[in-house]
C-alpha cells in the first residue's frame, strides 16, 4: 500500500498559476530558458548529450500521447549521428476523442514545451524540429507560431544558439483533420506532405523517420516536463505522484460533472477523487455509470467498480483499462450506453485511413451492427457478431487504429452486457 | 472563377518551400493558403497548387481527399461546424446540430440558398470540457453551446459579427489557495 497523495497541497508545475505566462518576457523572468541555458552551457554538470538523455532516462518520463513509453529510453533508440539531418516531430495531433490538454500549454505555457523540445533536440543532436498540430486548432497554431518566432528572436532557436556551437531549427506545421495523424507514422506521412497512412513497423522512425532520417516522435505534454526534469532533477520528478508512473498529469475531465476542464495533479490520482474533488462532483447529483479514463479507446469502467483505482498505468491495467491520454469521460445513470458506443464506433469508421481491409471494413461493420441495435432491430447473436468482428480486427493492421476501435466494442459489451440484450429481440435458433 | 496566385502568395510559397527539405511537404501549407485565398480547394484549386508546386495534380487531389479540412467545393460565407463526437455527443451536441438544422432550414452538409452558411457534423475538435461546441470557418471555437447562445452566434454572424477566441481559464484546483484569474 502506498502513502496517500498529497495532492492538496500540489503546486501546479505545467501550467503555473502566473500571469501572462505566455509571453517570453514573463516567462524568462520566472526562470524560463534556464534549463536550455544550463545544458548547452554547464560542461561540469551536463558534459555531453547522453548526461542529458541519461537523465531524462532516470526521470521515466511515461508517454503523455498514450503508449506510455520512457521518453528518455525512446531519445536512447536514435542511431549515431553521421553527418547528416536528424529530426525531432512533436505531436501535437491530440485527436483522440475525450482529449483536449496540449492547447493548455500551446495556449498557457507554450515555452516550456519549446525549451523541452530544444533540450530534445540537443540531446539528439536533432537538426530541425517539426511541431506538428492538428488543424483543428488554428488558434493555437496562431499562438505557437508567435512563440515560436519569440523565441527566435531571442537566440534560443537557430544558429549557435546562446553561444554554444548547437544548432537546430523549429518549424510549426498545421494537419487538416484526420485522426490518423496522431499516430506516429502516419504524422511523419503527414508532415511529408502526403496522405496519412501509417507505415510498417519495422523500420522504426529511429531508423528510418522524416525523409528516411533518425527521427523521433514525441507528445507536447511529454516534452513540457523535460525543462522540470533538468531543472530539479530525476530524483524530484521521480516523488511526484506513482512510483511506476511519476511526475505531473494533465487531467482532461468531461462529461457529466460540475467543473469539466484541464486539471494538472500528480499522476495516479484516484478517480473518485478527480470526479468528486477535483470536477466538483456529478451535476445534479446522479450516480456515476461509466468512465472511459484515458480517450475514446481505453476500455470503459464501470461506475460501481471505481474504488481504489488510480489514474497511473498498473493501477489501470489491474482494473482493466488503460491509462492512455488522460482524458477522462464521465457518464451519468442516465446514459445511453449503447448509443455511446455507436457514437464511438461510428468515429472510427469515419477516421479509419482505409489502408487495411479489416480496420476499413470492420469498423463499418461495428458501426453497422450498432446502429441497427440501437434502433431496436438488433438480436442477441449480433452482440456476438459484433465481438467476432473485434477479433477479426484486432492485431492484424499495421497501426493500432483497428484496436482502438475493438477495445471499446469489447469492453463495453462485456461490461454493460445487460443493456445491450435488453435493447436486442432473442434471438430464435432453428433446429436443423 | 479564374484562380490565380498573387506575387505575394508565390514569396509566402516560397518561404514555406524553405521550411522542408523536399518541395512535397509544402502541400499542406500550400492547400491551406489557397483555402483561406479562394475559400475552397475545388479541383481547379488542386490544379493551380500542383502546378505552382511542380507536383502531380493526383497527389494534391488525393491529399486534399484525405483531409477533412479541405474543402472540395464551394461552402456557404460561414462554416459552422458542430461536434457531436464522445464528449459533446453526451453533452446535447446532437441537440444543437438539429437546432441549427431547424433554424438554418437545412440538413448538416447543407448550404443555405442565399450562400450564407454550411453547416457540418463532425467529429472530435478537443473541446471536450467545453461540450457542446462548433468551430466557424476551420478558426475559432464557440464553447459551452446552447440553443440560446446558438442563436446569438448565427444572428452575429448574419450581421457581420465574427466571434472571437474564447480562453477558457484553467480551472483553479479547489484546494489551493491561488488566485481566482490564471490568464
Amino acid at each position: 500500500m502506498s502513502t496517500p497523495l498529497d495532492w492538496k497541497g500540489y503546486e501546479p508545475v505545467l501550467i503555473p498559476k502566473i500571469s501572462g505566462l505566455h509571453q517570453i518576457d514573463i516567462y524568462e523572468k520566472n526562470g524560463g530558458y534556464e534549463s536550455l541555458r544550463e545544458v548547452l552551457l554547464n560542461k561540469t554538470k551536463w558534459p555531453d548529450a547522453v548526461s542529458v538523455v541519461n537523465e531524462v532516462k532516470e526521470a521515466n518520463i511515461r508517454g503523455r500521447g498514450g503508449a506510455g513509453f520512457n521518453a528518455g529510453l525512446k531519445w536512447s533508440f536514435m542511431p549515431p549521428v553521421d553527418g547528416g539531418p536528424r529530426y525531432l516531430a512533436c505531436n501535437g495531433d491530440e485527436s483522440e476523442p475525450g482529449t483536449f490538454k496540449d492547447r493548455k500549454i500551446f495556449e498557457y505555457n507554450p515555452h516550456l514545451f519549446i525549451e523541452g523540445a530544444l533540450i530534445a533536440a540537443y540531446a539528439m543532436s536533432i537538426s530541425t524540429v517539426y511541431v506538428y498540430i492538428r488543424g483543428e486548432y488554428r488558434s493555437f497554431i496562431q499562438m505557437m507560431e508567435k512563440a515560436v518566432s519569440d523565441a527566435y528572436a531571442k537566440g534560443y532557436i537557430g544558429k549557435n544558439i546562446l553561444g554554444s556551437g548547437f544548432s537546430t531549427e523549429m518549424v510549426v506545421h498545421s494537419g487538416a483533420g484526420a485522426y490518423i495523424c496522431g499516430e506516429e507514422t502516419s504524422l511523419l506521412e503527414s508532415l511529408e506532405g502526403k496522405r496519412g497512412y501509417p507505415r510498417v513497423k519495422p523500420p522504426f522512425p529511429a531508423q528510418r523517420g522524416l525523409w528516411g532520417r533518425p527521427t523521433t516522435i514525441n507528445n507536447i505534454e511529454t516534452l513540457a516536463n523535460v525543462p522540470l526534469v533538468i531543472k530539479n532533477g530525476a530524483s524530484w520528478f521521480k516523488t511526484i505522484g506513482a512510483e511506476t508512473h511519476p511526475g505531473p498529469v494533465l487531467y482532461g475531465i468531461s462529461g457529466h460533472v460540475n467543473r469539466p476542464g484541464v486539471y494538472e495533479l500528480p499522476s495516479g490520482m484516484p478517480i473518485l477523487t478527480l470526479i468528486q474533488d477535483v470536477a466538483g462532483g456529478m451535476r445534479n447529483g446522479k450516480r456515476i455509470k461509466a468512465v472511459i479514463p484515458g480517450g475514446s479507446s481505453t476500455p470503459v469502467l464501470r461506475g460501481d467498480a471505481l474504488e481504489g483505482v488510480n489514474m497511473d498505468a498498473d493501477s489501470l491495467r489491474q482494473a482493466g483499462s488503460m491509462m492512455g491520454t488522460a482524458g477522462m469521460v464521465i457518464m451519468d445513470e442516465d446514459t445511453d450506453m449503447v448509443e455511446v458506443l455507436w457514437r464511438i464506433s461510428k468515429f472510427y469508421h469515419h477516421e479509419s485511413c482505409g489502408q487495411c481491409t479489416p480496420c476499413r471494413e470492420g469498423t463499418g461493420w461495428l458501426e453497422k451492427i450498432l446502429d441497427k441495435i440501437m434502433h431496436g432491430d438488433g438480436e442477441t447473436r449480433d452482440l456476438d457478431l459484433l465481438l467476432d468482428v473485434t477479433t477479426q480486427m484486432e492485431g492484424r493492421t499495421i497501426c493500432a487504429l483497428a484496436d482502438a476501435a475493438a477495445w471499446p466494442v469489447r469492453y463495453t459489451i462485456s461490461r454493460f452486457r445487460e443493456e445491450f440484450e435488453a435493447r436486442c429481440r432473442k434471438s430464435v435458433y432453428a433446429l436443423a | 472563377m479564374e484562380y490565380s496566385f498573387s506575387k505575394d502568395d508565390l514569396a509566402k510559397i516560397d518561404e514555406i518551400k524553405s521550411r522542408y527539405p523536399e518541395v512535397m511537404p509544402a502541400t499542406l501549407p500550400v492547400l491551406w493558403l489557397a483555402q483561406d485565398k479562394f475559400g475552397h480547394v475545388n479541383e481547379e484549386v488542386q490544379k493551380l497548387v500542383a502546378e505552382t508546386l511542380d507536383l502531380p495534380v493526383s497527389h494534391v487531389h488525393g491529399v486534399a481527399e484525405f483531409y477533412t479540412q479541405y474543402y472540395k467545393k464551394e461552402m456557404g460565407k460561414f462554416v459552422l461546424d458542430v461536434c457531436t463526437c464522445l464528449s459533446c455527443h453526451i453533452g446535447g451536441g446532437y441537440d444543437i446540430l438539429k437546432h441549427l438544422e431547424k433554424t438554418l432550414g437545412i440538413k448538416a452538409g447543407g448550404t443555405t440558398n442565399d450562400g450564407l452558411f454550411s453547416l457540418q457534423e463532425v467529429e472530435c475538435l478537443g473541446a471536450c470540457g467545453y461540450a457542446p461546441m462548433m468551430q466557424i470557418n476551420n478558426d475559432v471555437f464557440v464553447n459551452h453551446l446552447t440553443p440560446e447562445k446558438t442563436d446569438q452566434v448565427v444572428e452575429g454572424l448574419r450581421k457581420g459579427k465574427y466571434p472571437e477566441f474564447e480562453s477558457i481559464a484553467m480551472p483553479l484546483n479547489p484546494n489551493t489557495s491561488a488566485s481566482k484569474e490564471t490568464v
